[in-house]
């Protein structure tokens, strides 16, 4: 069955065509991979799902609702979170309180005024703070300041925030642009573990082809703002429009 | 460590309220022991703190916060004129009334951020300053500013039989009854209207207090750090900010209502935009989104506005009187500029020093100060882990 739902979604920026009658479907509990080469619109995609864009035409609809002209507050509430590609997280904060956020954000919705209460008698959040930290490796760093983290910490981090949501779909923008080799795998193995343990759906963009073939369990190509192919990934490596997209036999 | 003296809140809670009750013993030394002054410390402290909860945590900055202190005085000084002198009535309309105003004009203002949304409140404030000054006038008494008559109805108080006009009291209480107590040579001034004025100013700090260390305080923080991300979290930002705009109103309402209290008038040039100004210098220069700087901050430009200003040329000459001639007139022609009338000048040197050295504050320069004093022992205990509760750190 599938949770999120993409058809003939159309997106123009100017006259520019960042998405052409795109159409998607992503299965519950699976690793979706989105790849392309650059500016194909992928994450002209992502932001279609999340709010921060609106599509021109066509339909998103997310567990049979339809996410269009929901806020990004809103959507995150259905249960859609996303990571960015530039990790985005609370750097004035401690890495603690960042965790902390979504916690509160999650058990209290979207907005609740309690200004009498206290942070720290709060003990399933701090709970539930704690365990995601040790989740993502990070307990250690608690009482760091966010922006003091390196950039594959900070990526770690915003996991860490978007999974303290429970979501039911977790977006990932290129989980480990610029990390090393070792921080790569760590993170596959993460998201493994993530997926068989909590069963989340995924959507990952991604450049990285080791990362996107030992992740996904299908595969959409997207090139031009249009998706040429979607497939099992064994399929996808020797698909000759895959070969021609990358290679830019289009010209 | 202050941060970890801070954690302490009680032990800060504890200490703020002996240094407000002993207010008038710890400032007589500086020759700023008396009511007039010490009522202001407390009003404009309270203003303060009400101003960071907006400014310091969210990270908007208002322009227009001495709207709400003026509506707070008008409010309060209608409560004397038609209802009663008691000063309670006054002050629960100055919030209830700032509080509405605040409501409004951050509903509005709100749907902008930075830069867009401190020029709209400014233009909310000037546009409540010129309505108060001129069309308003049946309500504010335009340039004269509103004031107590012999025929203001008072219902509750009965008929004035004295001929002059009533002052405000707490249930009898006069606001304006002053004890005095001789004491090392100094005049000890004990004013039931400080006295007032320090315990609201001590629930405003016990109320920021647990606003700071609330999860409500900590969403404001993230919104001053990544409004974006918030968003992306499934916190709708918007009656965040809406609630703190309104609580620091209400704080501005409060503090023109005690002012109304201390001395029952209220004019127009409460409202004015250097007085929005005011409240943001004083923010910074004690150390905004600190608990303690607030106050600081009030209190120290209160001191150079009433004190400073007071020095003159023959105060001077006295101080340096034990130097020789010339160098005496050098001296004090030189230091004339920043003293008295020059004031400000002095204020504006230490703003850029504090800005540019002390970006956090005064606050920043008293940890800095503390910590040097306890580096000693801290190498003692610097092996024992400090994060073994698992209380989050403060905003500090």
């Amino acid at each position: 069955m599938s949770i999120l739902e993409v058809q003939n979604v159309n997106k123009s920026f100017g006259g520019l065509k960042a998405l052409h009658n795109v159409n998607l479907s992503v299965e519950e509990g699976t690793i979706h991979a989105i790849i392309g080469p650059n500016g194909a619109g992928k994450s002209t995609l992502l932001n279609c799902f999340i709010g921060k864009l609106i599509p021109d035409t066509g339909t998103v609809t997310f567990g049979g609702k339809s996410l269009l002209g929901m806020k990004p507050h809103e959507i995150n509430q259905t249960g859609v979170s996303r990571v960015f590609q530039t990790p985005e997280i609370f750097a004035d904060l401690t890495v603690y309180e960042n965790v902390l956020i979504p916690c509160f954000a999650k058990r209290d919705g979207s907005f609740c005024l309690n200004p009498l209460k206290f942070v720290k008698r709060e003990a399933d959040i701090h709970d539930k703070a704690q365990h995601m930290l040790e989740d993502v490796n990070m307990a250690d760093k608690r009482h760091m300041t966010a922006s003091s983290l390196s950039r594959g910490d900070k990526r770690r981090l915003e996991m860490a925030m978007c999974l303290a949501q429970d979501p039911k779909l977790l977006l990932l923008d290129e989980p480990t642009a610029g990390m090393a080799r070792a921080d790569t795998n760590n993170t596959i193995e993460l998201l493994r573990e993530i997926q068989g343990k909590r069963h989340i759906t995924m959507a990952v963009i991604e450049h990285d082809m080791h990362v996107v073939f030992s992740l996904a369990e299908k595969i959409s190509v997207l090139a031009q703002g249009t998706v040429i192919v979607e497939d099992l990934p064994e399929n996808i490596k020797g698909h000759p429009k895959v070969q021609e997209a990358y290679l830019g036999g289009a010209h | 460590m202050i941060s970890k003296f801070q954690n302490n809140d009680r032990l800060l809670m504890l200490l703020f309220i002996i240094a407000v009750l002993a207010g008038p013993i710890i400032l007589a030394p500086f020759g700023a022991g008396y009511p007039d002054l010490l009522q202001r410390f407390c009003i404009f402290g309270i203003f303060a703190i009400g101003f960071n909860i907006l400014f310091g945590l969210t990270g908007y900055l208002s322009f227009g916060h001495a709207a709400f202190l003026g509506v707070g005085s008008y409010s309060a000084v209608w409560m004397f004129k038609l209802l009663t002198m008691n000063v309670i009535p006054g002050l629960i309309l100055a919030v209830i009334v700032s509080g509405l105003f605040a409501l409004v004009i951050g509903f509005i203002s709100l749907r902008r951020s930075g830069i867009y949304f401190s020029i709209l409140t400014l233009a909310f404030a000037q546009m409540s300053f010129s309505l108060a000054y001129s069309v308003l006038t049946p309500i504010t008494n335009g340039e004269t500013g509103l004031q107590l008559t012999l025929q203001d109805p008072r219902v509750l108080d009965g008929v004035n039989t004295t001929g002059s006009l009533p002052s405000t009291n707490l249930f009898g209480l006069a606001m304006n009854a002053t004890q005095k107590v001789e004491f090392l040579g100094m005049t000890l001034q004990f004013n039931a209207g400080y006295y007032f004025c320090g315990l609201v100013l001590i629930l405003a700090f016990y109320l920021s207090m647990r606003i700071f260390r609330s999860p409500f305080g900590l969403m404001l923080r993230a919104i001053k750090t990544n409004q974006n991300r918030l968003n992306y979290t499934g916190v709708n930002t918007r009656p965040y900010t809406l609630a703190a705009f309104v609580i620091s109103g209400m704080y501005a309402g409060v503090a023109g209502g005690l002012m109304a209290c201390t001395d029952p008038l209220a004019g127009a040039e409460r409202m004015q935009w250097t007085a929005s100004g005011e409240v943001v210098l004083m923010t910074i220069l004690g150390g905004a989104g600190t608990l303690l700087g607030p106050v600081i901050g009030a209190g120290f430009i209160k001191y150079f506005e009433n004190i400073f200003s007071k020095i003159n040329d023959n105060v001077l000459h006295g101080w340096f009187s034990f130097m020789p001639d010339g160098l005496e007139d050098i001296i004090v022609g030189i230091l004339y500029y920043f003293v008295g009338k020059g004031w400000l000048l002095t204020l504006g040197l230490l703003f850029m020093m504090v800005v540019i050295f002390l970006p956090g504050g005064l606050i920043q320069g008293l940890t800095h100060i503390v910590e040097r004093f306890q580096s000693k022992d801290k190498k003692q205990d610097a092996s024992v882990p400090s994060d073994t509760d698992n209380a989050v750190k403060p905003a500090e």
